[in-house]
Formats: structure tokens, sequence, C-alpha cells
């Protein structure tokens, strides 16, 4: 006998122009399931998904139009390490966008300085330390000039003394507007930035709420234990 | 504070129970021990050697790479005849060893690189087929295979009265592989120079386009229109200069076959083997070439907007080559070091013609196993020092 197990269920959830979320949750809760459906790194079987007006389904158009609006930040980096920083900020704009090379190094350098690390242009990411590099995959993705940015746990792989170099650049740029999702443990950075903190559960939707009233005043026992258990140390 | 002493030059004296154990003094101590007993193995050779070749009184050195083979090999490459000399059976030798080695070499990438691929695929039954051709090609011997495409396939094929042939323009049987040879008419020297015009042209093409489209954006069909030159120019020159080429058609007359271009059994029956039992290796290389490069790779090039033919040719083969390159190229030097097994069906080789005949019938044993292995060593030598630039091109750069 064949046991149905959902991921996700029960997913109802629409993200405004400009919001930013925190979504949290115990490890196996789907969060990460959740974001990437939405770029469709995983495929959904039921229901529908629309991400900017266009329906994500079987259509390779759509699906293309979808991801050259959607930035998405990794837990591991993922950049390439054959390419060095400025290429690997350059490459989807030459070969996507088809802008010429040198408006796309201009772009890149711009955002290189934006996560402050421009002299560091001409290496390549095995010269870097986790944070430089979380911060270049952070600028490869600005390149595209995204609408909507995706981060799954992007600072779960870094040294504590790391993590707040790249959260900086994140709150830097929840504050100039960018609608973000972000599955993270970062309880300070969800109090400091988000619109709204959702918690899930298996596979659901638990809770959501403002963070002032998510941390102060959670309502399900489930949100309860959770936030006790992560707030205790 | 023993730790912080050891080995210290400023120390004065030791005692000899320190002195026996300093790392140093044993290191050298030993390169002594080997460079002695080197030099004693190889002054035992040389003298052993020198003093029983003149009790037989026999000479040494290169003089008799001049003197007449005598000897007829079944198949050459080069033009050769019983009267050349002992110096053109070793060109003879080389020529046909490359030639089979090769067009093995080709044959056995283009296979390996589709197993290999074939084997990642998500179909079942092609990853199956693909599985149980490595398994069994690779856990076999060699020679076994060779053997049985010589003795189990060409050997048994109809005679040549009863050829299998495709299109009355290529015959197989028992004699070997028969096919029409060119012959190039007057004027055909353009259509060959269009053929090199066109290559440089494409070329031209493909540098002209990455340029333009780095500088303004803009992108060009440059394979569709490069393969249009590639082709078409050559065709155009060709027909325009009347197809100035004919065909000199294999035909049977009385028992056998005259006119054309054959091959003998021996040759299909090596390549075969050489190509199949290769391309199994090859096969794996491929796939752990690009099963090395993480999923995460293609997820990042799918999250900015590539598609997945770009991803494979921008993100995944470039990283997979790192991997697959330096194995094939020792594959490729195997190649060449396994085609010396034609021996054993009678293929004229280089160690066929030149170790083989040729040392037996002047007895210069030293001097034929010499040049046997400079050849074979100055091209895998030659071939690793390739490999060696490639590496360092493309190494990743860490900290």
């Amino acid at each position: 006998m064949v046991r149905e197990f959902h991921v996700l269920k029960d997913i109802d959830l629409t993200v405004y122009k400009g919001e930013r979320i925190v979504i949290c949750g115990p490890s196996g809760s789907g969060k990460s399931t959740l974001i990437r459906c939405i770029n469709r790194l995983e495929e959904h079987q039921k229901g529908d998904i629309l991400v900017n007006g266009v329906t994500m389904d079987t259509n390779l158009k759509n699906i293309d139009a979808i991801r050259r609006e959607v930035g998405m930040v990794f837990q591991q980096f993922n950049l390439f390490p054959h390419l060095t920083v400025l290429e690997n900020c350059t490459l989807a704009p030459i070969w996507v966008r088809n802008m010429p090379k040198a408006e796309a190094e201009k772009v890149a350098m711009t955002l290189l300085e934006r996560v402050k690390i421009p002299e560091q242009a001409l290496k390549y990411p095995g010269q870097l330390s986790g944070g430089q590099q979380q911060r270049v995959a952070i600028a490869r993705s600005l390149a595209m000039s995204p609408n909507i940015m995706l981060f799954d746990e992007p600072t779960s792989a870094l040294d504590p003394e790391m993590i707040s170099e790249v959260l900086d650049v994140m709150v830097g740029l929840a504050e100039s507007g960018m609608t973000m999702l972000v599955v993270t443990h970062e309880m300070g950075f969800a109090k400091r930035v988000a619109d709204r903190v959702i918690f899930m559960d298996q596979g659901e939707i638990v809770e959501q709420n403002t963070p002032g009233e998510f941390f102060n005043n959670p309502k399900s026992d489930r949100t309860k234990l959770f936030l006790s258990q992560i707030l205790a140390h | 504070m023993a730790v912080l002493e050891k080995g210290s030059p400023r120390r004065e004296s030791r005692s000899f129970g320190e002195w026996v154990n300093d790392e140093r003094v044993r290191s050298v101590f030993y390169q002594i021990l080997v460079a002695v007993a080197v030099i004693f193995v190889a002054h035992y050779l040389f003298t052993n050697t020198t003093e029983n070749l003149k009790a037989r009184g026999m000479s040494s050195g290169f003089d008799f790479l001049g003197s007449t083979a005598g000897f007829s090999i079944a198949w050459t490459v080069l033009p050769y005849n019983p009267d050349d000399n002992y110096f053109h059976v070793y060109l003879v030798g080389i020529v046909n060893t490359l030639t089979v080695s090769l067009v093995a070499i080709v044959c056995m990438t283009l296979l390996g690189f589709i197993v290999g691929v074939m084997r990642l695929s998500k179909n079942w039954l092609i990853a199956q087929i693909a599985a149980w051709y490595v398994e069994i090609l690779r856990n076999t011997p060699l020679l076994l295979q060779i053997l049985f495409w010589f003795l189990a396939v060409f050997s048994l094929l109809p005679r040549p009265r009863d050829s299998m042939s495709l299109i009355d323009l290529f015959f197989l049987n028992n004699r070997g592989f028969y096919m029409p040879a060119p012959v190039p008419g007057d004027g055909f020297d353009l259509t060959m120079i269009a053929i090199l015009v066109a290559i440089v042209a494409t070329y031209a093409l493909a540098v002209w386009a990455r340029k333009r489209h780095f500088a303004t954006g803009q992108r060009f069909p440059a394979f569709w229109t490069g393969l249009g030159i590639l082709f078409g120019l050559p065709l155009l020159v060709f027909l325009v200069t009347g197809a100035p080429l004919t065909f000199d058609y294999p035909s049977l007359q009385g028992f056998n076959f005259v006119g054309g271009v054959t091959v003998p059994p021996a040759f299909c029956a090596l390549l075969l083997a050489l190509v199949i039992y290769h391309s199994a290796y090859l096969a794996e290389s491929v796939r752990a070439g690009i099963l090395s490069v993480s999923h995460g790779q293609t997820e990042a090039a799918y999250s900015l907007g590539l598609r997945p033919g770009m991803t494979l040719r921008l993100v995944i083969v470039p990283q997979a080559m790192r991997a697959v390159v330096p194995p094939m190229i020792s594959n490729w030097m195997n190649v060449v070091k396994n085609s010396s097994l034609a021996i054993a069906i009678g293929y004229p080789d280089l160690v066929a013609v030149f170790m083989q005949t040729s040392l037996n019938q002047s007895g210069h044993a030293i001097e034929i196993v010499a040049m046997v292995m400079l050849f074979y060593m100055s091209v895998s030598l030659s071939i690793s020092l390739a490999l060696n630039y490639y590496n360092k091109l493309v190494q990743l750069k860490e900290r």
C-alpha cells in the first residue's frame, strides 16, 4: 500500500508587491519546497501558482518568463566555480537579457559595490569566504533586476561572524522596497524587516501574522512550542 | 623541549642515536642506497650484454636499418615492397599502428560520450542498455574481444561471391571490407580550396558573432549560418567546376574484388574491438564527469533564467570537462598501446612487422626493442604533455 504523502497542502498565500515575508518552521515542514515551487525548481501537482500575473504551468515560455523575474539565493551559494565573480554576475544578463558585455559589467560592478565587495570582482568563488560568496550570489541574482527575491536559508551554511554581513545586505535590499520571501531561522532579521511572518508545520501554514503579534502573542500551541525552542538561548 | 630542539642546527654535538634517528639523515641515506643499486644494476646489464654479444660474434649498432628487409607485408598504408630496407619497415609499421589508433580514437570518443550520456538517461530502457554495454565490455579482456571479432565475426563472413553489399557500392566478405575510391579529376583542387576557405570563414563568423553579441547584445544564428557555409560553398564550387570527381568502384572479377579501397578483416576486427572496449571505459568517465557537477549548479542557472541548453553549454559542460579530459586522454594512450595486440590476429602493426619479423630476421633485439619503445613513449609522452598543459589551463582557482 502506498501512503499518500503531501509535502505541501492547503497553501493559500498571496504576496503583495514590496512585501517582505519571513517563513519559519521546523525542518521538513515544507518551507523550502514552498519557495522553490515559485520558480519551479520543484513541480506542484495540484492547484495554481500565479507570479506577476503569469500562470506557472508546463508551458516553457511561462516558466522562462517567471524565472527571469524571480531571483533566488541558495543555502549553498551555488556560485559557478569556473567563472570569476564578475563573470558570475554577467553570465545571465549577457545570455538571457542579451545585454552588451560592457553594460552588464557596469551593472555588475554597481551591484558588487552595493554588497561591499567590488575589490573581489576578478577573483574566483573558491578564493572567497562563505559570507563573501553569499553576497556575490545576491549580486548575481540582482543583476537580472528581478521583481521578486527568494532566499532559501541564506545564512545557514555560514560561520556566525559572517551571518551579519549577509543579513546587512538583505536588510538594505528590504529597505529599497524589494519583494522578498525569506526562509530563515534568523528571528532578529524577522523582527527587524518582515511585514509578515509565516509559520509552517507538516506542509501547512499554521499561522501568519505581523512580527509583533507573531512573537509576542502566538495563537497556536505548535507556534508557542517552536518559539520557546528557538528563542530559549 | 625535545621537539623544539629536534634537527636544530645550533646544537654542536649529537649522540649517535640522535644522529641515526634524524629524519634528514635518514632520507639522504635511503637516496644514496637507491642510487647505488640503480648504478650497479645498469652496469651489470651493460657489461653482461656486451660480453654475450661479443661471445656470439654479433654486431651491434643501427647499420642493419639500411639493409633490405626482403619480406612482404599483408596490408600497408604507406607504399611498400620487399626490396625496401628495415627503416622503411619501421615507418610502415608506425603508420599502420597510427592509422588504426587514430580511427579508433575518433570513433571511441564519439561512442563513449553517447553511451555515457545514455547511462544517465531518465529513460529506464536506454539507461539499462548503456549499463549492460559498459559492464559486459569493460569486464572481459581486450584480447578476447579482438579474437571474438576476428574469429567469430569477420572470418565467418560469406565468400566474395556471396558478399554482403550496401547499395552495390560497399561490400563486406571474409576477405575484408571494400568501398569506392575517390579519383579527383581536373579542377578538383578548387573544391579543396573552397573547403579550406569555408572552414576559415565559418571560424571567422563564429568569432564575429560572439564579439557582436558581447558588444551590442544582439545575437546571430552563427551555428546554422556556419553549417550552411561549411557545406554550401564547397558544393557550389564543386558543381560550378563541373563535378570533377569520379569513383573507382569495387567489382567482383573471378573469385575476388578488384578496384576501390580494401580494408582487411584483421583491421576491421582490431578497430571494432578497440572502439567498443575503450568506449565502455570512456562512457564511465563521461558519466562520472557529469555527475561530479552538483545539481545546485543547474538549479542556480535555472533560477537565473538560463534555459536547459544554455545551462549545459555555459555551466555544466565546462565543469564536467575538467573531470572527463584526464581519463579520456589516458584512454587515448591506451588505445595506441593496446593496438599492439594486433599481432594476435595478424594485422601488420609496428610490433608485428618490426619487433616480430624484422627482429627474427636481423637479430638486433636491443636496437629494435629500443626503437619500438621510443615510438610508443614519444606518442604517450606528447599526449600527456598536452594533457598537463590543458589541466593547468582549466584548474579551478582556490585559496
